[in-house]
């Protein structure tokens, strides 16, 4: 199916383009004829079964996946300059054993320092300040073993925070997290969008928070199956086709 | 080396009256810092089979390079670890089975070629005992020069390279989505891991070696709370071990490689006791 979103128009106010996307691994098509605009500070929760494709488009996004079509960044009053993209990527169980501390993985994402070295009064600054986006400051010195799937995904946000990103990407970022971890993560992601006016963009199989605070949620299968407003996504026809060949709603 | 033995002979330590202690302990204070880094990267990528089969296959190399008449067996050993590294990388990219199931089938391949090239027409097997048990005390001063270019290599490497590996080995994607290329970052971890264990295997032994390789930083990880003092005290376990077995060697006349193998055993007994997040 071909579904053209906010398609005429857009104009400079589009963050991500994304025109004719396919995907093709081998002789299997991943995912074919994809159109999406995401507009600056919207929220879009890519959904669908496993093995749908939802990781694959992610990854056609960030360039790490080749493929056909476009994909375009923009921002208003940027133009020309290359938009920062902030990931999170699926979040890994730690080896509890890990003697890896946040302020050690902070220092191995954005210091060409030796983390093995220690780091300086500055650097540990400049983390905490990271930290505070997702009020994590408590945080500095846990091994990252002894996290919380909760604490795991703030880690990882304030990381996809520096610098501050145009676009958020977020690969499920709520599996591994239990129910209240999951509201007060999405209320954080809310805060994020609204205080550095960024889009994020998440795959998710949390159908119950969609409505709370998805601005557009869209259904993958091989391709864009239904796109909409989470109301007209969960209760159409594509939903219950799709979720009902793939075993049911997984929540 | 001159001025190690002038400094040697003003400790008042009785064994170190001897040539060869001296030599002994200088490799030991070199191997020391070398093993203790690239052990803490050998623990935390899972790797500490692979270092294992890794002798093994340059133990084949020494066999292949005494079979073809080379003089200096060690550089065809080299040759072939790094070509068994690099075939061991891309067989682990391409297919679906666990790690520790190839390493199994290059092990075993790797040891009974090396077994049966070296008994090929009836030959003996003894003479290659040596890089099997290792005899630190019959280390020269020019494998003893070899052992602190080694480090030195090491030590820019690690200093160049050790946060993508550390970050590859804590989160590839991750790592993937930072530029780092993963695969790239593990083979070339992969690659010095080989060439230093087969430089340092006919000085030292496989036994030393894989002990020194895994050890320091399993003790290290029992008790380190971050990156530095993973580091620290897997260099300052692996010290202790080496000047503490090869005291103990001389004193009991026992091997000394086994004796800082089971200095560093009883080194991890003590940090497990004392490990963090006890229940």
């Amino acid at each position: 199916m071909r579904t053209s979103l906010h398609g005429a128009g857009c104009g400079d106010s589009c963050c991500l383009r994304v025109q004719n996307l396919s995907v093709k691994i081998g002789s299997d098509k991943i995912l074919s004829d994809i159109n999406l605009h995401v507009h600056c500070g919207e929220m879009v929760a890519l959904i669908g079964p496993n093995g749908a494709g939802k990781s694959t488009f992610l990854k056609a996004i960030l360039g790490q996946q080749d493929h056909e079509g476009i994909i375009v960044f923009s921002s208003p009053g940027q133009r020309g300059r290359k938009p920062k993209i902030g990931y999170v990527p699926q979040s890994p169980t730690f080896d509890p054993g890990n003697p890896v501390s946040v302020a050690d993985l902070f220092v191995c994402c954005q210091s060409k320092r030796p983390a093995f070295l220690g780091h300086s009064k500055a650097m540990r600054k400049s983390i905490l300040e990271c930290l505070q986006r997702v009020h994590g400051e408590d945080l500095i010195d846990k091994r990252i073993g002894t996290l919380s799937g909760g604490e795991v995904q703030r880690v990882l946000l304030a990381l996809a925070l520096e610098p501050i990103p145009n676009i958020l990407i977020l690969d499920e970022p709520l599996s591994g997290v239990d129910v209240e971890g999951q509201t007060d993560l999405m209320d954080m992601l809310d805060e994020i969008r609204d205080t550095y006016d960024l889009s994020i963009l998440m795959t998710t199989h949390n159908f119950s928070l969609l409505n709370r605070y998805a601005d557009l949620v869209v259904l993958i299968d091989r391709g864009i199956a239904a796109a909409g407003t989470p109301e007209q996504v969960l209760s159409g026809e594509a939903f219950s086709r799709v979720f009902h060949r793939a075993g049911g709603a997984q929540e | 080396m001159n001025i190690w033995y002038a400094i040697c002979e003003l400790l008042p330590v009785e064994m170190l009256q001897w040539d060869f202690m001296k030599n002994a302990l200088l490799a030991i204070l070199l191997m020391a810092p070398l093993f203790g880094l690239l052990s803490t990267m050998v623990v935390t990528g899972r790797m500490s089979f692979f270092s294992d089969a890794l002798g093994h296959s340059a133990f084949t190399g020494i066999a292949i390079g005494c079979i073809c008449g080379i003089s200096a067996p060690v550089w065809a050993a080299v040759i072939f670890s790094v070509g068994f590294a690099l075939l061991f990388s891309y067989v682990r990219s391409r297919s679906n089975h666990a790690a520790d199931t190839l390493i199994g089938v290059f092990s075993s391949t790797a040891v009974a070629l090396g077994i049966f090239i070296a008994t090929l027409g009836g030959d003996s097997f003894t003479k290659y005992n040596q890089y099997l048990i290792g005899d630190i005390l019959s280390v020269t001063p020019a494998q003893i020069g070899g052992l602190a270019i080694v480090l030195v290599l090491i030590l820019i490497f690690w200093f160049f390279h050790s946060n993508r590996l550390a970050l590859t080995a804590i989160h590839p994607q991750l790592a993937s989505s930072r530029g780092i290329r993963v695969g790239l970052s593990q083979t070339v971890f992969t690659v010095a891991i080989a060439v230093v264990v087969t430089l340092c295997l006919s000085s030292v032994g496989l036994l030393i070696l894989n002990s020194l390789l895994v050890l320091p930083a399993a003790a290290s990880r029992n008790v380190a709370k971050n990156l530095k003092q993973y580091h620290l005290l897997s260099v300052l376990f692996a010290l202790i071990a080496g000047v503490g077995g090869l005291t103990v060697s001389y004193c009991l006349g026992s091997s000394a490689g086994a004796a800082i193998c089971l200095v560093l055993a009883l080194i991890f007994a003590v940090s497990f006791c004392f490990r963090k997040g006890r229940g």
